[in-house]
């Protein structure tokens, strides 16, 4: 059944547009997250979804509720939309229960407000006020607060952004399973595609005020609809390819095509940095190339190398590659696993021009 | 292209109407109310014609007006622009012993009402008058107003800046004029611009002096000639000085917003006087002695003088109860109606939000005076039985006053955390119900302080409640100016420790509130 339902949106800030055409559906009791760039309009999205900001035209429904359609709105406090913003936004001069209970009627406060600490971990917290509890405990208690009218709805705009690194990937992976738990709706903002691929069920890629593609994080990651999101997700190697039908053509060799891709003409496709093997003897498919940087980072290597000149025009001047070990020679052969993903439109023959990689 | 077809398809404006907002509403109808009478004024002056503003403007006294006040106002903002930043540049960036202290008393004079520091020292020394004593008693009187800007800027800024700059081979005078100067350029200007404003408002101090400015001109000329018109004319000039030396400090202030503020802001290692400091202190010292020391002892010594003088005695106690019942009455009718001009800019961000809020500042750019004319004119006019009723008075403290209580109301405001509303109103709480809930509890406090500030200020107040007071009320100012004019200095001088008793919680607050807490080491 669908939850959310968002067609063609329109807002604007002042002069500025903001929203232009968006659509999305979430579905009922999944995790969705919203990723983009800051300034994309995600937080926007977000507001006129809770009823903070006014929708210039579209349309926005919950479970069949028409919320804004650019005409009339349902006011925020009608919505059954809970909301927790980045900072959490407790109120400092209420405590622990009666935040979580402000949205509460009076009678059903006591048992709830217990039910919820309890949800969240703060059990004995009840009396404290604010500003004695840490970050993540904060966020907890907002989300607490959020979820205590059980909304058919829940809004996370960046709420793990204020929490330092280390805090921040536990009380994610603790929110997520809260949230699983009480069985909730709920779209998550976010700039970080770390955040968005470890926290949702879909991914909805924002870019210039519209959703340039949607998906599972893993559909997303292999098979980015184009560049930009390629690499917004991640870094990506994007190479010249000429499609047979069958496999992509490259200067790297013969690879297969993923599944549902285009099957002729000229394409780029990416090819994500795990995909790349180095070995330092020669193999019949593996083409040869120079180290040109090896960084180590903990859990991997990242190795920036430089193609052999010799395997001519369509491949980028770089290629980025993660291996378990650091490369033990400077010239290394380079063996592609898996298959590649063509992105964006077929490329002209002419327009053709140097593929690079971009750091994401 | 497609951004204008998109928003001409956005919402009309009669749509806007369908949900009618009552804080707009009430914030606009508040900031009509408070900026009513100098619209008035500006539309009374602009019936007149020019030949009549010709002969008005055209006497040799106005020349003479002009290149008094205008000369006067010049000396003072300098002299108050160098003591000002030098006093500040000791306290917050050298090794001078007691800093906290310093800044303290550096702020105290502010406690003291002009008037009071003109009766302090022609009461001691008769000679003090005309030009050089006004320049005197105004500078010490008036410094803080640069003193406290600038050290709170000193104090919030990144010392990293004047750091590279000594890293860079320039030396302490040369970082001084190079870096520490513009980067207190907005607070320089925006102290200076207060001082200016101040100058041309003052009447108490002036009258004292027997210094002739537009001030006391426009004075002597409604209360003595009942010249209402020439009044009016000579008001709508002050208030072209006043936006002249506002368009001036717009000028100067501008491009020097660069300051970090924050937690990046932390202290640098003071910068040490060495053989200077006996004469830093020194310096300090005798500003100090000039601007406080004198009036305090002043007071002293005309308390113990006594209270012997020809005219009846008054009831201390009598004019303390008048002053304190309207000063409150302002200072919550002022905080009341600064509340939803104060949510509203702080909800909204809008141009228009923005706009409401800085009209309500109008007032502050205006002299006191030409404010309480031009109530008094209005009321002439168009509320006739107020006239010298007390609500006239409240009235005239409220507009007068209202910029101090926006202040406060914001300052609260600012305390918020952002988003408390928007969430309790997801969390199902109607915006009545979230103004009750959250939001006033949250600013009660400082609305609490707003209220002390304002009742605090106003009650010392002298202009503007010589103007509009009812017929026989008596409050502090104007029972001690009572005195003064008839050389009564001894019976004058419990009002006037009365009013600089009552004004040091204010400026004690200001000075916190301009400077912050001091920076309070917890990393």
């Amino acid at each position: 059944m669908t939850g959310l339902a968002i067609q063609d949106l329109y807002a604007s800030h002042g002069r500025t547009q903001v929203l232009s055409g968006v659509d999305l559906t979430v579905e009922q009791g999944s995790l969705a997250c919203v990723l983009g760039p800051s300034g994309c309009g995600k937080s926007t999205l977000l507001r006129v979804v809770a009823g903070f900001h006014q929708a210039a035209r579209g349309r926005v429904t919950l479970a069949g509720r028409l919320l804004d359609d650019g005409r009339s709105r349902l006011p925020a406090e009608r919505r059954r939309i809970g909301y927790v913003p980045q900072d959490g936004a407790l109120f400092p001069h209420l405590t622990v229960a009666a935040n979580i209970g402000f949205g509460l009627p009076r009678a059903k406060r006591p048992a709830r407000v217990a039910e919820l600490l309890d949800l969240v971990g703060l059990a004995g917290f009840g009396d404290r006020h604010p500003h004695q509890l840490s970050g993540g405990q904060q966020q907890r208690v907002a989300l607490a607060r959020a979820l205590a009218p059980a909304p058919e709805l829940l809004l996370l705009d960046e709420p793990f952004a204020a929490l330092d690194a280390a805090l921040r990937s536990d009380v994610r992976a603790e929110v997520a399973a809260t949230l699983r738990r009480a069985g909730a709706t709920a779209i998550l903002v976010t700039h970080d595609q770390d955040e968005a691929l470890s926290f949702a069920d879909t991914i909805a890629v924002m870019r210039d005020g519209r959703i340039a593609q949607t998906g599972s994080p893993q559909t997303l990651y292999s098979e980015p609809a184009d560049a930009r999101t390629a690499r917004f997700l991640g870094e990506a190697n994007l190479l010249d390819a000429e499609l047979d039908g069958a496999a992509a053509v490259t200067a790297l060799g013969r690879l297969p095509l993923t599944d549902g891709a285009p099957a002729t003409g000229r394409h780029l496709v990416m090819l994500r940095p795990r995909q790349l093997r180095l070995s330092s003897v020669p193999a019949a498919d593996a083409v040869r190339a120079r180290v040109l940087s090896c960084l180590f980072r903990g859990h991997d290597y990242r190795v920036e190398l430089a193609p052999d000149p010799a395997l001519g025009a369509g491949l980028p001047e770089r290629l980025v590659a993660y291996t378990d070990g650091a490369p033990s020679e400077t010239e290394v052969y380079v063996q592609v696993h898996g298959a590649a993903h063509p992105v964006g439109d077929a490329l002209g023959a002419a327009s053709a021009g140097t593929p690079s990689t971009v750091d994401a | 292209m497609r951004t204008d077809t998109a928003l001409r398809e956005g919402p009309s404006p009669l749509r806007r109407w369908r949900a009618p907002r009552v804080l707009p509403l009430l914030a606009t109808a508040v900031i009509l109310l408070v900026t009513s009478p100098l619209v008035f004024i500006a539309l009374r002056a602009s019936e007149s014609t020019a030949a009549q503003a010709q002969r008005l403007l055209g006497r040799p006294l106005i020349a003479t007006l002009l290149w008094n006040t205008a000369t006067l106002t010049a000396a003072v903002t300098l002299a108050t622009a160098v003591l000002g930043f030098a006093a500040a540049f000791l306290v917050e960036r050298t090794d001078l012993p007691g800093r906290r202290w310093w800044t303290t008393v550096l702020a105290m004079p502010l406690a003291v009402p002009e008037f009071v520091h003109g009766y302090s020292w022609v009461s001691l020394f008769p000679s003090v008058q005309g030009y050089w004593g006004a320049v005197l008693v105004m500078t010490s009187s008036l410094y803080p107003l640069v003193f406290l800007p600038v050290a709170a800027t000193l104090r919030r800024s990144d010392a990293s800046a004047e750091e590279v700059s000594r890293s860079l081979g320039r030396g302490a005078w040369a970082t001084l004029w190079r870096v520490t100067l513009p980067l207190t350029r907005p607070a320089l200007a925006g102290g200076a611009l207060l001082v200016a404003l101040y100058m041309l408002g003052e009447y108490g101090a002036f009258a004292m002096l027997r210094f002739t400015t537009f001030a006391t001109a426009i004075y002597t000329q409604y209360k003595l000639g009942f010249d209402a018109a020439s009044a009016a004319m000579l008001t709508l000039a002050l208030c072209l000085l006043a936006v002249l030396l506002v368009t001036l400090e717009a000028r100067a202030g501008r491009g020097g917003r660069v300051v970090r503020e924050g937690a990046t802001g932390r202290g640098c290692a003071p910068l040490a006087l060495g053989r200077a400091k006996p004469a830093a202190l020194a310096g300090l010292g005798a500003m100090t002695a000039v601007a406080l020391g004198v009036p305090v002892y002043a007071l002293a010594y005309w308390l113990l003088q006594g209270t012997s003088t020809t005219l009846p005695p008054a009831s201390v106690l009598g004019a303390t109860l008048t002053t304190l019942g309207y000063a409150l009455a302002a200072a919550v009718v002022a905080t009341a109606a600064a509340v939803p001009v104060a949510l509203y800019s702080w909800r909204r961000g809008t141009r228009l939000a923005r706009t409401a809020e800085r009209a309500a500042y109008l007032t502050r750019a205006l002299p006191g005076i030409a404010v309480a004319l031009s109530v008094v004119f209005f009321a002439i006019r168009y509320a006739r039985p107020l006239y010298q009723q007390p609500p006239l008075l409240v009235a005239g403290y409220v507009i007068l006053f209202f910029p101090f209580a926006l202040t406060a109301v914001r300052a609260a405001l600012a305390q918020v955390p952002p988003g408390v509303e928007e969430v309790a109103r997801s969390l199902g709480s109607r915006p009545a119900a979230v103004l009750l809930r959250v939001t006033l509890p949250l600013i009660l406090p400082g609305l609490g302080a707003a209220v002390a500030m304002v009742a605090l200020t106003a009650s010392t107040e002298l202009t503007a409640t010589l103007l509009l007071r009812p017929t026989g009320t008596q409050t502090l100012a104007t029972q001690f100016w009572l005195y003064t004019s008839g050389l009564a200095y001894g019976a004058a001088a419990p009002y006037a420790a009365l009013m600089v008793a009552m004004s040091v919680p204010p400026v004690l607050l200001l000075t916190r509130r301009t400077l912050g807490p001091k920076t309070l080491e917890t990393s």
